[in-house]
């Protein structure tokens, strides 16, 4: 192959391509880019070749804890009782940093964020950033951001650089590449490097450990020069000041330490109350996420240290929706969230799309509750399209360390996208279905007639229908007109060519005997 | 009303149906693994995991095994008191990043070792150094001494100080990035050899 496959789903991009990635503005509603991303079929390896490895890690390392059981309900009980009173230690956190020598900044939504980050770039004459792999700065678009003020935003991390690198999309939460394989990476390196710094090697070949020697030289003069970095952080600390950075690859060091200047951008669900509550933190996190006793990293640091890296802190507050997740009562929860990615391993429906079909940074279970709640539902068909994405069986709950029950806020998400469209010009076909269903069951003889034009239906395909589940019962094979949509991806089994209250007639209460009339 | 203004306020609004009267249920936290006769040698054991090289020496014999593992002709970099002889290193007084790309290998002490997790953690101290000198160099050598080994995650945190900056190292610098496959050698030093003084 001699061009990096794109995805069929993102929108091309004008401008330049080796400077940032999309964006996931006008992406379709959930089941339109599903289907799309269903057709490719390396797609779909290179997904379950990932989401396989990492399944077995987790269970293997899980396993090797008794208490996990008790870990789980610890760490959902810490961020539970942190977010009960989320505004006194956000002013305890902000307390503490400035105490510590760091500057903060408080952010309604992202446009401020970004706001506040170029301006620290430029108050340095940064005409370039490096970044730790961060999901807070991805979710405000701060890469464009910065880019439109003339500032480059160089990647570090090894999958966000592919991304980057290939103008392409994150798709998962840890491994934002994780639709790519080695082949593809091999071939995005040596076609792209080379226009954002050095290039790679000639000999570049896709053996894991040559591409992450790539990374690594080409990465390397952009973190002896940057002045300014820009982070996320794991976890802050409150009663400390302490940022927290959980990491792998060595490029979070790289940042945190060397360049002058740090900007930290933290979403206010970070706070953690006491330094002793990073502890069940940092026992669930790594091994929920990459499946590892510990990640080969950790950095906190709480302010400037004289002496020893940045010399000047920043940290951002960001709220971005957040404060809406929180009054939501039942959604709340998906603020424990600690973005391990467990929940989109496991996910049956995310190992066959992909992330890029949820059409947001945040993929997966956890981004079909976190984007409707922090978004809110009712103002656009991609956001409302989310709760919709799961077959409910789950998997998810089981796997995550901080006990989000998934399912439960998707239940309650769906029908808070119900009451939102009730009053739209245009009632959807579901709801005119319920309409109806609500009219012949409010009435005996009318429900009578409905269930004599079903068993005439049973009866029709009993004869002529071609399809057939298993176990020989008849089924509607795909429907015309608005049922389409339903049947396009279900069989809709042949309804009984006997009603209940028609046998019950019948056979006097099933005494006088009489084959049913229903299912053979 | 300020950006920190709006954002407390809506907080506050967001919880104002949290019932403050019930206090949220207690929920202990886990204890970790006791620590048990084999403590040290489940921590070397954990370390290797990583693929981490991993050496035992005596007190008397710790400067011969630091010059062990350091290869010929190695440009070292040393903090200013790591209390060990290091032949030809060149002792950190605020080099440059470039300086430091310049160094091939770093010896340093270090503030705790976890058993469990086959960790260290350094905290920076004068034996330790600055963060970058750990950092830069492709071969970190690591000196620990078996007392400073903890059983598991809660007895390291509960050791350490957050007012200093800390740095914890599980194996050399790796990535899962490609096909989620661990690969050793990324931006942090790509080898970590870690020496236990018995």
């Amino acid at each position: 192959m001699n061009t990096p496959r794109r995805s069929p789903l993102r929108s091309e991009r004008r401008g330049d391509p080796e400077k940032t990635s999309g964006t996931f503005v006008g992406m379709p509603a959930f089941p339109e880019a599903a289907s799309e991303a269903l057709l490719d079929p390396q797609l779909r390896h290179n997904l379950s070749h990932a989401t396989g490895t990492i399944r077995a890690k987790r269970s293997n390392v899980v396993a090797e804890l008794p208490e996990w059981e008790d870990l789980r309900l610890a760490g959902a009980a810490v961020k539970d009782a942190t977010l009960r009173s989320l505004d006194t230690h956000l002013l305890r956190l902000e307390e503490q940093l400035t105490a510590n020598g760091a500057t903060v900044h408080w952010a309604r939504d992202a446009a401020e964020a970004c706001a506040i980050v170029a301006e620290v770039a430029r108050s340095h004459g940064a005409d370039e950033v490096v970044k730790v792999k961060s999901m807070a700065t991805q979710e405000i678009g701060l890469n464009e951001a910065l880019e439109a003020e003339g500032i480059a935003a160089w990647e570090t991390d090894l999958a966000e650089l592919i991304v980057q690198l290939g103008d392409d999309l994150p798709s998962h939460i840890l491994v934002p590449a994780i639709h790519r394989n080695r082949a593809e990476i091999r071939e995005i390196f040596r076609t792209r490097m080379a226009a954002a710094g050095r290039p790679a090697p000639d000999d570049l070949t896709d053996d894991p450990a040559a591409l992450a020697g790539a990374a690594r030289a080409h990465l390397r003069e952009k973190f002896l020069r940057a002045k300014v970095a820009v982070s996320g952080a794991n976890f802050a600390v409150a009663e400390t000041g302490t940022l927290v950075v959980v990491e792998s690859e060595g490029n979070g060091r790289m940042c945190l330490t060397l360049p002058e200047v740090l900007v930290s951008v933290v979403g206010i669900e970070k706070v953690l109350p006491t330094w002793a509550s990073l502890d069940p933190m940092l026992r669930l996190l790594p091994r929920s996420s990459t499946g590892e006793r510990m990640n080969p990293y950790t950095s906190t640091w709480s302010g400037v240290t004289p002496g020893d890296g940045p010399r000047e802190v920043h940290v951002v507050l960001l709220d971005n929706g957040r404060t809406n997740a929180l009054a939501d009562q039942v959604g709340r929860q998906a603020l424990r969230c600690i973005r391990c990615s467990a929940c989109l391993n496991v996910c049956p429906v995310y190992e066959r799309t992909g992330g890029h079909a949820y059409g947001s940074v945040y993929p997966g279970p956890i981004g079909a509750i976190l984007n409707p709640l922090l978004k809110g539902v009712g103002n656009d068909p991609q956001t409302d399209s989310l709760p919709y994405a799961s077959s409910l069986c789950g998997a998810c709950f089981e796997v995550c360390p901080v006990r989000i029950d998934i399912p439960e806020v998707l239940v309650h998400l769906r029908s808070q996208v119900v009451d939102a469209h009730r009053g739209d010009r245009r009632p959807s076909g579901e709801s005119l279905a319920m309409k109806g269903a609500a009219y012949t069951f409010s009435d005996a003889r009318r429900l009578e007639r409905a269930e004599k034009a079903s068993s005439l239906a049973g009866r029709v395909l009993e004869r002529f229908g071609r399809t057939r589940l298993p176990g020989g019962r008849a089924a509607a094979g795909r429907l015309p007109g608005p049922g389409a949509a339903w049947t396009g991806a279900r069989d809709l089994p042949a309804p009984p060519r006997e009603s209940f209250r028609a046998w019950w007639r019948r056979t006097s209460g099933g005494t006088s005997g009489g084959r049913s009339g229903g299912t053979p | 009303m300020s950006a920190r203004e709006e954002i407390l306020a809506r907080v506050r609004a967001a919880l104002a149906n949290v019932d403050d009267s019930v206090a949220p249920e207690e929920v202990p936290v886990p204890a970790g693994r006791p620590a048990g006769d084999d403590l040290v040698d489940r921590f070397l054991e954990r370390v290797a995991d990583y693929r981490a090289v991993v050496k035992t020496c005596t007190a008397r014999g710790l400067a011969k095994a630091v010059r062990d593992a350091l290869p010929e002709g190695a440009r070292v970099v040393v903090p200013a008191r790591l209390g060990i002889d290091v032949p030809g290193a060149v002792v950190d007084d605020g080099l440059t990043a470039a300086d430091l790309d310049a160094c091939d290998a770093v010896v340093t002490a270090a503030r705790i070792g976890i058993a469990e997790t086959g960790t260290i953690v350094l905290d920076h101290g004068d034996d330790q150094g600055r963060r970058a000198i750990s950092l830069v160099p492709d071969l970190h050598v690591c000196v620990v001494r078996r007392d400073q080994v903890v059983a598991d995650v809660p007895d390291a945190v509960a050791l350490l100080d957050p007012a200093r900056p800390l740095t914890w190292i599980s194996g050399p610098s790796a990535t899962s990035d490609i096909e989620l496959d661990r690969v050793e050698g990324v931006h942090g030093p790509r080898t970590l050899h870690v020496l236990l003084v018995r």
